[in-house]
């Protein structure tokens, strides 16, 4: 599904990624782990088409994507969320969802002057999908609620829902449990297990381990910009140069 | 009564011609605000517009109607050209373009042949009646209340709100902030036409920075949350200074000091969206 080729990328005279090469099978939930500052997000934005790299090229379902602009590579299928949290704070919920299923809609402007019955069709139609996605991540109870409303942990399950909402092929998500209490951490992992069931490929950041190693099934290990290790996550947790770099010995155990 | 009501529209109706027409100037930087972007060039939008149409009926005869739409078109042509190199960027370079763009139509007016030089146009046929302000002003409100609830009305909220998260989701930013602004320059132009068939009278200096500045202080007076915000903005801004008119020379600091009075209390503006929580 997602193929990277060579990528590397230099802030300058600095080289946060490495010729790096990776493949994300359909289907998985795939985990990106990594010391702060191994690259992990400088990817991620390279994959969204926010930041291009200085080499390599990104392969998306078979299309090279490297130089195309993030609303044609989100039109491919591709959603993402964000480390710093950016949900649409003025918005309601609900809002926040439409906004996000901007591509799926058909209608012109001129069927919108003109109040064409196909508008109220398709809204009513995005309305109740986004209210199903939104009971998925149990916030349909506050869909009119205005998003900036929410905690911390809510917050970032609207992103999801957000970023859900575009209807994505492969869904990119930075740190989805960071600042969330156990028991919030507990219930997303369940949330993106639903989500994965469903159909959807999911590429997730998390410096959790008991969230990585248990939705995972595959797991890439970056330091420095460059791979140090990839397999399941019993594969990787034991990896001496993982425990070096970044695990310690005490994950190994669990 | 009748006899009063006589005379105060003798007195105030040109009055009722500037609050319509600067609330579709109001409106016409609104929605490139309802996509974060600021345009300072809508004054020169509106003295394109208003030329182009006084041209159009002046020189060339065209039904008023035609002469409006010529002044409504060409600022929205200018805008798209503009708008594409610059609207690519996010931040702050819209409004850094359209300052430059303000002084460079101004100085053009000014050294022009056909519009006039610095002595500006003379002789504009009175064409406006109240009811075309009035009908322009109704197309315009039906235009925004139906954009607010559609898709479009949220992909403009959407970027305002992060441009970022916008473009991951699909929605092509640059394609509706450059959009935007020209239908911002189209509403601005047909004021300008409006305007100038019933003022008679064309000068370079009335579309120049300080009224870019006034036109953006109807909006934030109002409030940008939604677009009855800088139509209310308008109105007060327009109709203050005539209720002002008896403290004479004084009347300019009392209006600055209302609008740095309704900053700090109201830093959304007088119509502030009410939020849900």
């Amino acid at each position: 599904m997602l193929q990277l080729e060579n990528i590397v990328k230099d802030f300058g005279g600095l080289r946060v990624l490495d010729s790096l090469s990776l493949q994300v099978g359909e289907g998985l939930i795939f985990g990106l782990i990594g010391p702060n500052g191994a690259g992990k997000t400088t990817l991620f934005n390279i994959i969204s088409g926010l930041s291009r790299p200085t080499a390599g090229r990104v392969i998306f379902n078979g299309t090279d994507i490297t130089h195309f602009a993030p609303p044609s590579i989100a039109a491919r299928g591709m959603g993402r969320t964000f480390q710093n949290i950016r949900i649409f704070k003025e918005l309601s919920l609900m809002e926040n969802l439409l906004a996000g299923m901007h591509r799926l809609y058909t209608y012109s402007p001129v069927a919108m002057l003109l109040n064409l019955p196909i508008q109220h069709r398709e809204e009513k139609a995005m309305r109740e999908k986004a209210m199903e996605i939104l009971e998925l991540f149990h916030l349909a109870g506050k869909a009119q609620r205005q998003a900036e409303s929410l905690s911390y942990g809510e917050q970032r399950k609207l992103e999801l829902a957000r970023a859900l909402a575009t209807s994505p092929k492969l869904l990119l998500v930075d740190e989805p449990a960071a600042g969330m209490n156990p028991a919030e951490t507990e219930e997303l992992m369940g949330e993106i297990v639903q989500i994965n069931n469903r159909g959807y490929t999911i590429c997730l950041i998390e410096h959790d381990m008991k969230f990585v190693m248990g939705v995972c099934r595959q797991v890439a290990v970056l330091n420095f910009g460059e791979l140090i290790a990839l397999g399941t996550p019993e594969q990787v947790k034991c990896n001496p140069q993982v425990i070096e770099a970044y695990l310690g010995k005490d994950v190994c155990k669990l | 009564m009748i006899e009063f009501l006589m005379s105060f529209w003798q007195t105030y109706n040109t009055l009722f011609y500037t609050v319509l027409v600067h609330g579709m100037l109001a409106l016409s930087i609104y929605i490139t605000l309802a996509c974060g972007q600021l345009s300072l060039g809508n004054a020169a939008f509106m003295g394109i517009g208003a030329y182009t149409a006084a041209l159009f009926t002046m020189k060339l005869n065209v039904p008023f109607g035609i002469a409006l739409l010529a002044g409504g078109m060409l600022p929205a042509l200018i805008a798209l050209i503009i708008g594409a190199p610059t609207l690519r960027l996010s931040g702050v370079y819209l409004a850094m373009a359209t300052l430059g763009f303000g002084e460079v139509v101004r100085v053009a007016f000014l050294n022009m042949s056909i519009t006039g030089g610095s002595v500006g146009l003379n002789g504009v046929p009175p064409k406006t009646e109240l009811w075309h302000l009035f009908a322009a002003m109704g197309v315009l409100i039906y235009f925004f209340l139906k954009l607010k609830n559609s898709r479009f009305g949220r992909a403009l909220e959407a970027i305002r709100e992060d441009e970022v998260a916008a473009a991951v989701m699909g929605i092509k930013t640059t394609w509706f902030k450059v959009w935007a602004f020209a239908i911002g320059a189209f509403i601005a132009g047909l004021a300008g036409g409006l305007n100038a068939h019933f003022t008679y009278f064309l000068s370079p200096r009335e579309y120049g920075f300080d009224f870019a500045v006034d036109i953006l202080t109807f909006a934030i007076l109002g409030g940008t949350g939604t677009f009855w915000g800088p139509l209310i903005g308008s109105t007060i801004l327009t109709i203050l200074p005539e209720m002002l008119r008896f403290i004479g020379s004084y009347r300019l600091a009392l209006n600055g000091l209302i609008l740095v009075l309704v900053v700090i209390y109201l830093p959304n503006g007088i119509i502030t969206v009410k939020k849900k929580d």
